[in-house]
């Protein structure tokens, strides 16, 4: 398995908003990428944007500016 | 063959659309239920594909995009997920089964329904609206043009209309996607409902409704969704709520192929082209002896058909003995549209359509016309 560490974990309520996330990033050059979403936040399915906890500003304000709508952030060790 | 059957589904593709089917069909994992690479892969084509229909129909965002297998599935959705025993709905006789069965159901279940009749070339008046609007009217349900005459109804004044009641505006886009501007900002529409496989290129089994943020359409269908599994409901939120079950990634991909020709070779190009194709068989034909043509030619754009019968004959015999002796694919009979035909008199005989693609050629159109007149002999 993979050494865990911090990280910053954002959900959506649809996989659409997570992909326009991935896509928007992708465009911006703004860290992270999709992983399924941790157990330890939800026992449901779905795509969550997993970045380095540093992050999180870039990252608020991409979502803002783009206005992507966005579940909840989580720093969790995974 | 000469293939002028493209108001039921176009023929010809771009070489992109079906080069993108194969390698979806090699590379695709399910959209939205993994994150490996298979699964993102086939994510990503869908989302790329949402956001290009968002553009390219004047809509707020991709999230408002729903996948469904085309305009049929799109306006059953739209017309059951919004109307409510107690509403009033206008619609016309221009309507196409797909819109008017639904509403038929609806009818049935307590919702009231006005159909605007049209006039002999198949017309609605624009006052006939202002008119039929009661205080409970909930919605406009509309064909934005008409798959057995070609005519096209201005669906921005229809819009302005609606807006001005506050009515929810449904748009069925079936005939013209792809080929008339759409904006639905614009035009006010609230719900546009439309199929990949005819004037948008791409492969049948794709489609969607595109939904104005705020309007809410209770899902047809619930089912795997790929998120909040432990929840008992279906999500509610926009696409997921009216995408139960796996989309149809490879055929989206394909859509999504179609959409960049089109954005490559221009909307205004293609309908041109299919304008003048059109005009050209109507002006060979308007004037044989023998020949009655359906529709209103003095229309500034018009959907690129030409619906037509020779004498009294069946119409089903005329359009098989174009295809056996020409060569020539066209649709004969009623072409669910029976409330259209009720209007022109062709209840019995049918009319032969002849819908035409930017891809066919003066040549073919020659060939048709010779045909016609040799027929109405």
């Amino acid at each position: 398995m993979i050494a865990k560490t911090l990280k910053l974990i954002i959900t959506f309520h649809t996989t659409t908003e997570a992909m326009s996330m991935e896509a928007c990033c992708r465009a911006e050059g703004a860290d992270g990428r999709l992983i399924p979403v941790p157990r330890s936040i939800s026992a449901g399915c779905g795509l969550a944007w997993c970045a380095a906890p540093q992050s999180e500003a870039r990252l608020r304000a991409l979502m803002e500016s783009r206005q992507i709508v966005f579940q909840d952030i989580h720093r969790c060790i995974i | 063959m000469i293939y002028f059957d493209n108001a039921a589904t176009t023929l010809q593709k771009p070489p992109a659309v079906a080069q993108a089917i194969c390698q979806a069909l090699a590379s695709f994992g399910n959209p939205g239920r993994g994150v490996h690479d298979a699964a993102l892969a086939a994510a990503r084509a869908v989302y790329d594909t949402r956001a290009a229909l968002a553009g390219f129909f004047g809509a707020e965002n991709p999230r408002q995009v729903a996948f469904t297998s085309g305009a049929t599935q799109s306006l059953n959705i739209a017309i059951k997920g919004v109307l409510r025993p107690g509403d009033h709905v206008i619609t016309t006789a221009l309507e196409h089964n797909s819109v008017l069965r639904p509403l038929y159901e609806m009818e049935a279940a307590g919702v009231s329904l006005s159909i605007l009749k049209s006039d002999p070339l198949g017309c609605i008046s624009y006052a006939a609206f202002e008119a039929a609007i009661r205080p409970d009217t909930r919605a406009i349900v509309l064909t934005h043009g008409s798959n057995l005459t070609g005519n096209l109804i201005d669906i921005a004044r229809v819009g302005a209309i609606a807006r001005s009641h506050g009515l929810l505006f449904i748009v069925d886009a079936a005939q013209t996607a792809g080929v008339i501007p759409i904006d639905m900002q614009k035009m006010n529409i609230g719900v546009l409902c439309f199929t990949g496989h005819k004037g948008l290129l791409g492969p049948q089994g794709t489609g969607g409704l595109i939904v104005r943020e705020g309007v809410r359409i209770a899902p047809l269908l619930s089912g795997g969704s790929g998120v909040k599994t432990y929840s008992k409901a279906h999500p509610d939120d926009m696409p997921t709520a009216l995408e139960a079950g796996t989309l149809n990634a490879h055929g989206i991909a394909g859509l999504n192929a179609a959409l960049a020709y089109i954005r490559e070779n221009g909307l205004d190009a293609i309908r041109e082209k299919e304008q003048a194709l059109m005009q050209a068989f109507y002006d060979g034909v308007r004037d044989i002896p023998g020949v009655t043509v359906y529709g209103d030619f003095t229309q500034p754009q018009r959907c690129a058909i030409v619906s037509l019968n020779i004498r009294d004959y069946d119409s089903a015999e005329v359009s098989d003995a174009l295809a056996q002796q020409y060569g020539i694919a066209t649709r004969p009979g009623a072409h669910c549209a029976p409330l259209m035909h009720q209007a022109l008199g062709t209840v019995s005989q049918g009319a032969v359509r002849f819908s035409f693609s930017h891809f066919n050629t003066m040549e073919e159109i020659r060939t048709a016309v010779d045909a016609v007149r040799e027929f109405a002999r």
